[in-house]
C-alpha cells in the first residue's frame, strides 16, 4: 500500500475543496438560524442584488468564539443569532459595529435593536403557556408567576434550562423583577415539575397532548410546526392542546428576537448593510411568519394564516439586550434550584 | 555489490554521537502541534474563576460527576457483556447465521449514538407511535401503566452501549482469532470446561486488546454530548458546554474539561501500569485455529439470540426506522446538494483516516526504534484528543489556529503592507488537524498492538539483509500488519463521518456534511426531515465496516498468505 | 584476520555488560560465543551485528573499523549476514522470497539461480512456494540460514541457532550445518549455551563468564588446558581436587602422587586444586586402590561413576558400558592423568 501516494491525492482532493472566497460581490455570513431556515432568503437576496452569500451556520456561541479568535482577520461580515443574549454578548466582547441605515430604522421598531445600531432585530419569537383542552381551564391561567401556584403541582412540562430561551425567559424576570423575586418564582416552578426536563419544546406540547402533564411552556413557533406538521401524530397533537398568551395583564408575553449585527472587521460592509435591510423588506418579513411560523419584526406587515388563528397579543417590551445581562444570573439561579 | 572490500565503507561512516535522531525529532514535534489544543485548554487552570467554581460545586459539579461515573460504569458493563460474549460465541462455536453475524455485529458502530438517541426517543416516548398505540388498545391514560422511560440515565447507557460495544467486539474478535489452539488446549487438559477456557485463559489472554477497545468506547461515552443532552442527563460534558455557554465563562468551562482529561490520563496510566510486565505474545511458534465448537439445538439458538439482540436494537431497528422516515421526507430533502454532503463527508473520513494512519505508524515506529519514557509520554499526549468533547477540543484548535494566521498577518503588513488574512483558521486544513487530534488515538493503539505483535527479531533479520530502518517498516512490518491497518484506516473513517460538533465549529463557509445536516434538522426537532442524512451516514459508514470484518474474519497469523501460495 | 575485535566495553546505561574483550577469527573459521545465559554472549554477538554500540575499543571486520566509540556502522552496511533464536522468517513472503530478501538488487535471473542453490545446499530444493508456517522447525532453520546466506556476507552471525529445536534434530542440524558452513567457506561466530553444539560446530571456542572473555582457543584446548577454576567447571565434567606441590613436576593428592609439569611461581609445599576428568580415572579390577560407587549414570555407550575414595575425595570415573557395577560395590580405579592442570588456591590460575 502506497501510503504516502495516497495522502498526496487525498490533500489534493481535499484542498480543492477549500472554496475561494474572491468574488467581488460578495458577503460572509455566520449564522446561528439553521441554514433551512435562511438559505431561501439568502438566495433571492444573490438573485436580486447579485451579490454573492457565503454562508457557515453553528450554535451561536461557537460562532462567537470564532470571531473573537479570527479578530480583525475575520471573513465573517454579518453575524445572524437566534435570540438577543447572544447579541449582546457579541457586543459586549467588542465583536460588533454600530451602523445606521434609515431603512433599518424604520422598519425596526426601537426595543428589537440596540440604540445605536450594533445589531437589529428580524424576526419576534415568543415563548408563551400551552395547555391541555381538557384538563385545564384557561381562565385558571394568567400568568408565568401564576404556575407557582401549588395547584400546578406535578403538572408542568418544560425543557432543560441548558436551553437558551428558558435562560432568556428567566433573565426577562430579573430585568422585570430583580433577583430575589425571580429565583422564589423558579423555585416554585421546579416544584410543580411534572417531570424531569428533558427533550426539546415539541416534546413538552407533546406529552401536554399525551396527558403526562396538563401545561406546557414553549416557543409558539414550534406549536405551528405541530399545527401544520405533514405527520397526522403531530397535528392530532397539537389539536389536544391550545396556546395562551401570558401577562396580558401585566408586562406581555416573553419574546425574544431573531437578530444581525454587522462585525466590527466586516471587509463587505455596505454588502452586509444591504443584506439586513432586505431581511426586513415586507417580502422577506412575511417570510418567517410562512416558514417558521415566526413574528415580524416590522409592524404592518401581513402575518400567515396559523399566526392569525392565536390572535392578537401584547408583547414584552423590554429592553432585549437585558436579557444578555442577565443570563449568567438566571444560570445560576435555576442551578440553585435544581432545575436541571 | 559483491566485493569483500570495505573500501566503499567510508562513505558511510558517520560518527555516532552528535547524529541527530530524525524518529525521535520528528515524533516530539508532532506531539508538541498536536497537543495545542490539549495545551490552550490546559492554560486556562491559570485563569482564576474562583466565585463560579463555588457556584458549581455548591450547586452541580457532584452531579456532573455522579452522572459520568455512573454512565462510564454502565456503558463498560454494557459493552464489555455484549462485546466479548457475541465476539466469543461467533469465534468459538458454529451456529445458524454465524457468518453473518460476524460481520453483521459491527454494523451498530457506524450509527451515530445521538441518531440512535432521537430514533429510539421517536419510537418510545410516551407520545411516541408505541406508548399511544398501547394506550388506544388497552384504553389506558396516563399514569396507568409503567413503561420504561428511555430518556434516562439507563436510557443513555443503552444506546450509548448499543453504538459503542462494536469497539470491544471488534479487538476481543481479533485477540480471540489469535489465540493458538495449543494455548487453549493446556486449559483442556486441565480439565476446564469451555466456559472455563474462556474465563481462565481466553479472556485473561485478550485482556489488553478487550481493554484497549473499552478505553475507546467509554473515552466516546466520556466526550458524548448529542445523547446525553437530548436525554436531560447532566453530565461533565454538557456541564462544561453549560458553563461556557449559560455561565459565560471559558476559563471554568476549560478547568472543567482539563479536570476531565487528567481523569481519563490517569485511567489510562493506572490500566498500562497494571499490565506493566505481563507480556501478551503468541509465545508458541506452532499455531493452529482453535476448531469452533457445533452447538446443539437448544444452546445455538441462545448463541443465535445472544447475537441477534444487540445487531436488532442497535442496528436493524433504528435503520428500519430512519428508513420510514426518509421514504416520507426523502422527496424534499435529497437534492443536488446532498450527492455534495456525501462527497463532502467521504473526502473528510478519507483525508483525516489517512493522516491518523500515517502519524499513527511514525509514533509506533519511533517508539519501537528509539522507544523512550519520553518518547512513550509523548505519544500518550498526542493521543489524548479522543477524550476531550468535539466541541472543546474545537475552541482548542480555533484559538492557537487563529492566533498564528494573525501574527503571520500582522507580520506581512509591518514588512510588506500586505495583508495575508486567516490561512489556515476556516479551512478544510483546521477541519483535518481537529479530527487528526480527536481520532489520533483509535489509529495509535491499533498500529502500536499490531507493531507489537511482531517480534523484534523481524527488524533485526530485516537490518542483518541490508535494510534500512526505513525500508525495514515498508517491507516487512507494514505488510505484516496490514490487517492492523486497515482497522485503523476504518475505525477512524467511520469516526469521522460521525463526528459533529467539531466539523460545526470549524468547518469553511458554504461547506456541509452529513453528519451536519443532519443535526441541523434533529437538532431542530424535525426528526423525520433528518432521517435521510442519519441513514446516508450510516449506509457510508457500513461500506467500511464490512471491509474491515471480513479482512478480519480472514485474519489468521500466516493464514492468509496461504492462498497465494 | 577476518574479525577482530580490540579491548572491547559495552554498557547499558552504564551498566557494564561486557568488558575488554578481545578476540580474532580467520577467514573460513567458526567461532563460538559460550556461556552462561546472562553472561553477555548474546550482547557481544549483536554488538558485532551492529545492533549495539561499543563504548571502548573497536571492532573490526575485514581490517575496516565498523564501531568504535567515535562512530558506528549501521547493521545493514556491515555486510554481516545473521540467523536468530527465533529464525525470524518472514510469515508473509515464501520460501523463495525470504530467501532472496536480502538479494533484491541482483538481477531477476541470478536471484532465482542463487535461491535454488541454497535451496539445493540445505536440502530443501522444491520447498521455495511454501510459506514459513508450513515447515517444520528444523525447515525453518535451515532456510533461515539460506536467507542469511545468501548476500554472500562477510561474516554469518547465528544467535542461539539451535536452541528451539529438538535434541534429535539439534544434533544433526549442528554437523550438517557445519559442513554447508565448511563447504562455503563461510566465516561464521555462534552463541551458545551448549558446550556440545560447540564443540561440533566451532574452530574456536570464547568462554564468556561475566562480561569477561576467560579464554578464546579450540576445544581441545579448553577441554584439557583450562585456564581458569571457571573454564574448567563450566567445560566438561570433572572434580576439583585437593593436593600439595612436591616439586616442580610432582603433585602429591589423595590419588597419589600425580606427575606433571607444575607451573613456576607454584613453591613445593603450596596448596593447590588439581583438575581430574572422568577420563583421568580407568577403572582397572586389578589395581590396589579401590573406591565406593556412590552414584552411576548409564549413559548408552558407557557408565558415568561417581566414586568414594577411601580418604573421602570423590572422583568421576567413565567406564566401557559392560562394566556394570552396583552401588556401594568397591571396584579398583587408576588415574592417568595426561594433562595436569592444577589451580593454586588463593586462585591464581595456571597450567602445565
Amino acid at each position: 500500500m502506497s501510503i504516502l501516494r495516497a495522502t498526496t491525492l487525498l490533500l489534493l482532493a481535499t484542498i480543492s475543496i477549500v472554496p475561494v472566497a474572491q468574488a467581488a460581490q460578495e458577503v460572509n455570513l455566520y449564522s446561528a438560524r439553521k441554514e433551512k431556515l435562511i438559505k431561501p432568503l439568502l438566495d433571492r437576496f444573490t438573485q436580486q442584488t447579485g451579490i454573492k452569500v457565503n454562508l457557515v451556520t453553528g450554535k451561536a456561541n461557537a460562532l462567537l468564539q470564532r470571531l473573537k479568535s479570527e479578530g480583525r482577520n475575520t471573513p465573517a461580515d454579518l453575524l445572524l443569532t437566534t435570540d438577543a443574549g447572544n447579541l449582546y454578548r457579541a457586543q459586549q466582547a467588542e465583536l460588533l459595529q454600530a451602523v445606521e441605515s434609515k431603512t433599518l430604522e424604520s422598519s425596526v421598531p426601537a426595543h428589537y435593536r440596540e440604540p445605536e445600531g450594533h445589531w437589529y432585530g428580524l424576526s419576534v419569537r415568543a415563548r408563551t403557556i400551552f395547555y391541555a383542552n381538557d384538563r385545564v381551564d384557561p381562565k385558571e391561567l394568567g400568568s408565568y408567576a401564576g404556575l407557582t401556584d401549588p395547584k400546578w403541582k406535578g403538572r408542568i412540562c418544560i425543557r432543560s434550562s441548558n436551553n437558551i430561551y428558558n435562560q432568556s425567559l428567566v433573565a426577562s424576570m430579573i430585568a422585570h423583577q430583580g433577583v430575589a423575586k425571580t429565583e422564589e418564582w423558579v423555585n416554585g416552578l421546579v416544584k410543580n415539575f411534572a417531570r424531569r426536563p428533558k427533550g426539546g419544546d415539541r416534546d413538552q406540547i407533546r406529552a401536554a397532548a399525551a396527558g403526562e402533564c396538563d401545561i406546557a411552556i414553549a416557543n409558539t413557533y414550534y406549536y405551528g410546526a405541530m399545527q401544520t406538521s405533514s405527520k397526522e401524530r403531530d397535528r392530532a397533537a397539537a389539536k389536544e392542546v391550545s396556546l395562551f398568551w401570558a401577562n396580558q395583564d401585566s408586562t406581555g408575553t416573553h419574546v425574544n428576537i431573531s437578530g444581525g449585527a454587522v462585525t466590527r472587521y466586516a471587509g463587505n460592509k455596505e454588502n452586509a448593510i444591504k443584506l439586513l435591510e432586505f431581511l426586513v423588506n415586507d417580502e422577506s418579513q412575511r417570510w418567517y411568519g410562512e416558514v417558521n411560523n415566526e413574528y415580524p419584526v416590522k409592524s404592518g406587515v401581513e402575518i400567515s394564516g396559523t399566526l392569525k388563528k392565536w390572535g392578537e397579543f401584547k408583547a414584552d417590551t423590554l429592553d432585549l439586550h437585558l436579557l444578555g445581562k442577565y443570563n449568567a444570573e438566571a444560570v445560576r439561579i435555576m442551578d440553585r434550584a435544581g432545575w436541571r | 555489490m559483491h566485493t569483500n572490500t570495505f573500501s566503499n565503507l567510508a562513505r558511510h561512516l558517520v560518527p555516532s554521537v552528535p547524529r541527530p535522531d530524525w524518529w525521535r525529532g520528528s515524533v516530539l514535534l508532532i506531539t508538541l502541534i498536536l497537543a495545542l489544543p490539549v495545551l490552550v485548554i490546559f492554560s486556562f487552570i491559570f485563569t482564576p474563576s474562583g466565585e463560579v467554581w463555588r457556584h458549581l460545586a455548591d450547586t452541580v459539579l457532584a452531579s456532573y460527576v455522579t452522572n459520568s461515573l455512573l454512565l462510564v460504569v454502565g456503558v463498560a458493563i454494557g459493552t464489555l457483556l455484549i462485546g466479548v460474549s457475541t465476539a466469543w460465541v461467533v469465534t468459538a462455536t458454529v451456529f445458524p447465521g454465524r457468518r453473518i453475524f460476524e460481520w453483521a455485529l459491527l454494523l451498530p458502530m457506524a450509527m451515530p449514538a445521538y441518531i440512535i438517541a432521537y430514533t429510539y426517543t421517536g419510537m418510545l416516548d410516551f407520545a411516541g407511535p408505541l406508548q399511544s398505540t398501547l394506550r388506544e388498545w388497552f384504553d389506558w391514560g396516563y399514569g396507568d401503566y409503567w413503561f420504561p422511560d428511555i430518556r434516562s440515565l439507563w436510557g443513555a447507557m443503552l444506546m450509548l452501549t448499543l453504538v459503542l460495544y462494536p469497539y470491544v467486539y471488534l479487538l476481543a474478535r481479533a485477540a480471540f482469532l489469535e489465540q493458538s489452539v495449543y494455548v487453549l488446549d493446556v486449559g483442556r487438559s486441565l480439565g476446564f470446561g469451555p466456559w472455563r477456557v474462556l474465563f481462565r485463559i481466553a479472556l485473561p489472554l485478550a485482556r489488553p486488546a478487550i481493554i484497549t477497545g473499552l478505553s475507546l468506547a467509554l473515552m466516546e461515552t466520556l466526550a458524548d454530548f448529542g445523547t446525553v443532552q437530548y436525554f436531560g442527563i447532566d453530565t461533565f460534558t454538557t456541564g462544561i458546554y453549560r458553563t461556557w455557554l449559560g455561565l459565560g465563562d471559558s476559563a471554568a468551562a476549560a478547568q472543567l474539561s482539563a479536570m476531565l482529561l487528567i481523569f481519563v490520563f490517569t485511567l489510562v496510566v493506572v490500566e498500562r501500569w497494571s499490565r506493566r510486565q505481563a507480556q501478551y505474545h503468541n509465545s508458541s511458534r506452532s499455531f493452529k485455529p482453535v476448531p469452533p465448537i457445533r452447538l446443539t439445538r437448544a444452546r445455538a439458538t441462545v448463541a443465535f439470540l445472544v447475537c441477534l439482540f444487540p445487531l436488532l436494537l442497535g442496528f436493524i431497528l433504528p435503520a428500519l426506522q430512519l428508513l420510514s422516515w426518509s421514504i416520507d421526507t426523502a422527496a424534499d430533502v435529497v437534492d443536488a446538494s446532498f450527492f455534495g454532503l456525501i462527497l463532502n463527508s467521504l473526502s473528510l473520513a478519507m483525508g483525516a483516516s489517512v493522516i491518523a494512519l500515517t502519524i499513527a505508524l511514525l509514533m509506533a515506529y519511533a517508539k519501537r526504534l528509539r522507544g523512550n519514557a519520553l518518547l512513550n509520554i509523548a505519544v500518550r499526549i498526542a493521543a489524548m484528543g479522543y477524550a476531550i468533547p468535539g466541541t472543546v477540543l474545537a475552541v482548542g484548535v480555533m484559538i492557537p489556529f487563529a492566533w498564528i494566521d494573525n501574527s503571520i498577518d500582522g507580520w506581512m503588513r509591518e514588512q510588506f503592507d500586505v495583508s495575508t488574512g486567516l490561512i489556515l483558521s476556516g479551512t478544510v486544513v483546521a477541519l483535518l488537524f481537529a479530527y487528526t487530534v480527536r481520532f489520533l488515538s483509535v489509529s495509535v493503539q491499533t498500529v502500536e498492538a499490531g507493531l507489537g505483535k511482531i517480534r523484534l527479531s523481524m527488524d533485526d533479520a530485516g537490518r542483518s539483509l541490508g535494510y534500512t530502518p526505513g525500508r525495514v517498516l515498508r517491507d516487512i512490518h507494514l505488510p505484516i500488519m496490514r490487517t492492523s491497518l486497515l482497522t485503523a484506516l476504518l475505525m477512524v473513517f467511520v469516526d469521522v463521518l460521525k463526528e459533529l460538533p467539531a466539523t460545526l465549529m470549524l468547518r469553511p463557509f458554504n461547506f456541509n456534511t452529513l453528519a451536519v445536516r443532519a443535526y441541523e434538522l434533529a437538532g431542530d426537532e424535525r426528526l423525520a426531515d433528518a432521517a435521510s442524512a442519519a441513514l446516508s451516514i450510516v449506509l457510508v459508514g457500513i461500506i467500511p465496516v464490512i471491509l474491515l470484518s471480513r479482512s478480519i474474519s480472514r485474519k489468521r497469523p500466516g493464514e492468509e498468505y496461504v492462498a497465494q501460495a | 584476520m577476518l574479525l577482530k575485535l580490540d579491548h572491547i566495553d559495552i554498557a547499558y546505561a552504564d551498566v557494564p555488560v561486557i568488558r575488554d574483550v578481545s578476540l580474532g577469527l580467520e577467514d573460513g573459521d567458526i567461532g563460538c560465543l559460550l556461556g552462561p545465559s546472562g553472561c553477555g554472549k548474546t550482547t557481544l554477538l549483536r554488538a558485532i551485528a551492529g545492533f549495539e554500540k561499543v563504548k571502548k575499543g573497536k571492532i573490526m571486520i575485514q581490517h575496516g573499523v565498523v564501531s568504535s566509540p567515535q562512530l558506528h556502522v549501521p547493521p545493514e552496511k556491515r555486510r554481516i549476514g545473521m540467523v536468530f533464536q527465533d529464525f525470524a522468517l518472514f510469515p508473509h513472503l515464501n520460501v523463495a522470497d525470504n530467501i532472496s530478501f536480502g538479494i533484491r538488487k541482483m538481477a531477476s535471473r541470478s536471484r532465482l539461480n542463487r535461491v535454488n542453490e541454497l535451496l539445493r545446499l540445505v536440502g530443501l530444493a522444491g520447498y521455495g512456494n511454501q510459506y514459513p508456517h508450513q515447515l517444520s522447525g528444523g525447515q525453518q532453520q535451515r532456510i533461515a540460514i539460506a536467507r542469511a546466506m545468501a548476500p554472500r556476507p562477510n561474516l554469518l552471525l547465528m544467535d542461539e541457532p539451535f536452541s528451539s529445536l529438538d535434541v534429535e534434530l539439534r544434533e544433526q542440524l549442528v554437523a550438517e550445518i557445519r559442513s554447508i558452513l565448511k563447504q562455503e567457506k563461510i566465516t561464521a561466530i555462534l552463541v551458545t549455551h551448549d558446550q556440545y553444539e560447540a564443540f561440533t560446530m566451532a574452530d574456536k571456542i570464547g568462554v564468556i563468564n561475566g562480561g569477561q572473555l576467560e579464554q578464546w582457543d579450540t576445544a581441545y584446548n579448553l577441554y584439557h588446558q583450562p585456564q581458569s577454576r571457571f573454564v574448567a567447571d563450566f567445560i566438561g565434567q570433572g572434580v576439583m581436587m585437593p593436593g600439595k606441590v612436591i616439586n616442580s613436576h610432582q603433585v602429591d593428592t589423595e590419588l597419589g602422587v600425580i606427575d606433571g609439569k607444575v607451573p613456576e611461581g607454584c613453591e613445593p609445599g603450596c596448596p593447590v586444586d588439581i583438575l581430574v576428568r572422568p577420563d583421568d580415572i580407568v577403572h582397572d579390577d586389578h589395581s590396589k586402590r579401590v573406591a565406593e560407587v556412590v552414584d552411576k549414570r548409564f549413559r548408552g555407550a558407557d557408565f558415568l561413576y561417581t566414586l568414594r575414595l577411601e580418604s573421602g575425595g570423590v572422583v568421576l570415573c567413565l567406564t566401557p558400558s559392560h562394566h556394570d557395577h552396583a552401588i556401594g560395590e568397591r571396584i579398583g580405579i587408576q588415574h592417568r592423568i595426561e594433562h595436569l592442570v592444577l589451580f593454586r588456591r588463593d586462585n591464581f590460575v595456571t597450567h602445565t
